[in-house]
């Protein structure tokens, strides 16, 4: 086993508030797994290494959401969409900096780490959030 | 007894398999609550047949309950939202119409499906819940009124959203010897089916149609011995209108991509080939979620017994039920045939 941070939710986004995107690569069969997870769904490996992703990926479809949770009214409406980064893998997030008029499923987009605030107390962790490339 | 409950957040109450047959008088029968979010009474249905095919229970009532109405839109969207992916869906605030309008977005590239096909479920759902006297919305309404509603989560606007509702349904399951003891016009279950997937819409292979509803479909046909020009009518999970349309394509109702040609071409609407959602659906007759999977097998109920009144689909024999949990985490479909 590796004596690597846990590979959980928490410490994915403390790596966020660090600035890196990363995943849990399996020691055995080399799957990787964005988010990370406590045992391979493949192999059921519970051996991993953290392993930086890049954070360049295309829009694969996205939606703008007007009536949100409590938690979100405030930003409303915000566009989230699901990107597929380089290596394949996808992600869902808000997309900032578009307009419909600029939106378009295949656009180009890069993780920005800053991410965005819901103005609320909801759990404290960094939100990363998608900008045009 | 299975009641399928989603969520304890609307009334603060849980343990809701206890509380019903207390509340009907029937305290001291083992009583369990099925949780599978919008398709928990679907889990019940699944459960109870498990109950009686083992031999263990000869009579079992299946069911689902939500008190829905009480809570403001914004709660209820929080609430719904727990039935997705709590670290990267809801935290990035994406709600349920969200989820189901990124599967819109994806048909729509990929296919070319319009808002306008999508806005002819509503307007086909709500015509049929207008010959529904226990449908929550029995009015009419038109292409225009689903297109110039409120944006809720672009594509899908107020009109192409299911009803938040107060409601319940159950029926009885028994061993087929046992049927006479409570209806001459008993409905026999030949396909039966539950399948699961990703709880995050984005680990999935597919944006545009659900692994969970194809599988559960395909080996509820399989026990039946059936396909799906065999099924004359079906309740279908049409929690947004998309979702109706994607149902057309994973019950192989039509080929993957066809499905707006279908609401096109009037089929599924009554008077058709396949009428679908007889019952106004999750759209028009409502959508309170513990309770519709079950609700959905009561429509096939009284259409095969011929008791559907003014929305009778002459001469049915073979009846399905789709029932999604989540955004596709779950699916349960059931074949249902008529005695005669």
């Amino acid at each position: 086993m590796s004596t690597q941070p846990p590979f959980t939710i928490e410490q994915f986004y403390k790596f966020m508030a660090e600035g890196k995107l990363m995943a849990g690569k399996c020691q055995k069969c080399s799957k990787i797994h964005l988010p990370p997870r406590p045992m391979c769904d493949n192999c059921f490996s519970q051996d991993f290494t953290w392993t930086q992703v890049s954070g360049k990926g295309r829009l694969l479809t996205y939606t703008i959401i007007h009536v949100a949770p409590p938690q979100f009214q405030a930003l409303a409406p915000y566009t989230v969409g699901i990107v597929q980064l380089e290596n394949g893998l996808k992600l869902p997030g808000m997309i900032s900096g578009v307009t419909e008029n600029t939106l378009k499923v295949g656009m180009d987009l890069v993780i920005d780490f800053k991410g965005c605030s819901t103005g609320q107390a909801w759990p404290q962790w960094q939100r990363y959030c998608f900008k045009p490339l | 007894m299975f009641i399928g409950h989603m969520g304890e957040s609307y009334e603060h109450q849980g343990h809701t398999g206890s509380v019903t047959a207390d509340w009907a008088g029937l305290t001291g029968i083992p009583a369990t609550r099925t949780e599978a979010a919008c398709a928990s009474s679907g889990a019940a249905l699944r459960s109870g047949i498990y109950a009686v095919l083992s031999g263990l229970a000869d009579t079992v009532i299946v069911g689902g309950v939500e008190k829905m109405t009480h809570r403001t839109t914004a709660e209820v969207t929080e609430y719904l939202a727990m039935a997705s992916d709590y670290p990267f869906e809801q935290f990035h605030g994406i709600t349920f119409p969200g989820l189901f309008a990124l599967m819109a977005t994806a048909h729509m590239h990929a296919y070319g499906t319009t808002q306008e096909q999508m806005a002819k479920v509503a307007v086909k759902n709500h015509h049929h819940a207008s010959l529904n006297p226990k449908a929550h919305l029995q009015k009419e309404i038109t292409i225009e009124n689903v297109l110039a509603s409120k944006v809720v989560a672009w594509p899908l606007k107020m009109y192409d959203c299911s009803l938040i509702t107060d409601g319940a349904s159950c029926i009885i399951l028994t061993k087929p010897e046992l049927a006479s003891k409570f209806t001459d016009q008993p409905v026999h279950i030949i396909g039966s089916a539950q399948a699961s997937d990703t709880i995050g819409l984005y680990e999935r292979k597919s944006l545009t149609s659900l692994q969970s509803a194809k599988t559960a479909a395909k080996e509820a046909y399989q026990m039946a011995n059936l396909k799906p020009s065999d099924i004359n009518l079906a309740e279908v999970h049409d929690c947004f209108t998309y979702v109706e349309l994607m149902s057309y394509e994973d019950l192989g109702f039509c080929p993957v991509g066809k499905s707006g040609q279908l609401i096109d071409s009037g089929e599924t609407c009554l008077g058709g080939s396949l009428p679908v959602n007889t019952s106004g659906g999750l759209k028009a007759k409502g959508h309170p979620v513990g309770a519709t999977g079950t609700a959905q097998t009561y429509e096939i109920y009284m259409q095969l017994t011929g008791q559907a009144d003014r929305r009778q689909v002459k001469g049915a024999k073979v009846g399905l039920t789709h029932n999604v949990g989540g955004s596709g985490a779950t699916a349960a479909v059931h074949v249902y045939r008529s005695e005669n």
